[in-house]
């Protein structure tokens, strides 16, 4: 278990960290020295810049750093969140093998709310259009076997808002 | 989208580098230049193939809070309550979903105990419970398109 609550607090961004990220959340920029620049911009030098996001790439409060491919203008229009219900003592054997299988985007274990919501693990499911999620639904649900008490997929309808998430506070 | 394109998207979808000149780096590990790298990254997010180019972060070890939550609306009421819950600043994502739990919003926040706040908030202003399912654990989070 990785509950947020054992999150290295030395590990939690400092002012600066925080204006670096401000500085590049929504990208990097596209030149030849990008953290020259970001330095410029916020009154320090490459070398820090390079050396802050090192470490926070390290304490993995960076993900990683790359081109985020807009799975919908690529043509994977349709995505599932397939829910479902398996013992909570397998969730993390389950949890790890769907989350490698390569057309998941996220997975996770979450609560459950008995008696209305019974599912704990949620995996992300993209496809071309919805035959494709099904049947990589399916290929999950192959996985679980007897395991998986219960299942859903919750396709998305409509897009209400996407703003992305955003480090509040001015540079 | 060519051969081109589609190498870098494949190559990039992590670990560029941190380095002086990384697009340098990465163009010639593609056997390209570095000016031609940074045009086709450029075209690429002007016609929307990547939605954004550089970090990712992780919110919640940011020192924030961050959860998934999900309401029961009936339809006529959907779109009301929806400009409702978009209004709050602290709502990143809104999705519609098909199912009877029918509104799906991602909150981040400041700090963890504002969750609780803006969930009861949103409660109390909506007269609808609200679903709390922060992660218990994350196994994986990314995307893996290989084009």
């Amino acid at each position: 278990m990785k509950p947020q609550a054992a999150v290295d607090t030395a590990r939690i961004p400092d002012e600066l960290d925080r204006r670096i990220i401000r500085a590049t959340q929504a990208g990097l920029p596209l030149v030849p020295e990008p953290y020259r620049q970001i330095g410029e911009q916020l009154g320090i030098g490459a070398e820090e810049v390079m050396q802050r996001m090192q470490r926070m790439l390290e304490s993995g409060v960076i993900r990683r750093i790359g081109a985020v491919p807009n799975h919908y203008t690529l043509g994977f229009r349709a995505n599932g969140m397939s829910v479902w219900d398996v013992p909570d003592r397998l969730v993390r054997k389950y949890g790890k093998q769907i989350g490698a299988l390569e057309f998941v985007s996220h997975a996770y274990h979450r609560p459950r709310h008995p008696p209305r919501w019974r599912y704990n693990l949620f995996a992300m499911v993209h496809g071309r259009d919805r035959k494709e999620v099904e049947q990589k639904v399916a290929i999950i649900a192959g996985l679980l076997g007897g395991d998986a008490r219960d299942h859903r997929i919750l396709f998305s309808s409509r897009i209400l808002k996407k703003s992305g998430l955003r480090l509040p506070g001015g540079g | 989208m060519d051969a081109i394109d589609r190498a870098i998207v494949n190559h990039l979808q992590g670990g560029f580098p941190i380095c002086h000149r990384p697009y340098a780096a990465v163009a010639s590990e593609l056997g390209i230049g570095e000016s031609e790298l940074l045009q086709r990254l450029e075209r690429m997010l002007e016609r929307n193939q990547l939605s954004r180019f550089g970090p990712m972060y992780d919110a919640a070890r940011m020192g924030g809070g961050l959860t998934l939550c999900a309401m029961a609306l009936p339809e006529k009421e959907f779109d009301r309550v929806a400009e409702m819950v978009n209004a709050y600043p602290e709502v990143a994502h809104n999705y519609a979903r098909e199912h009877w739990l029918n509104m799906w919003f991602v909150l981040a926040t400041e700090t963890p105990q504002r969750i609780g706040e803006v969930i009861a908030d949103i409660e109390r202003e909506t007269g609808y419970p609200v679903y709390n399912m922060p992660k218990k654990e994350e196994f994986f989070v990314g995307l893996r398109f290989q084009l």
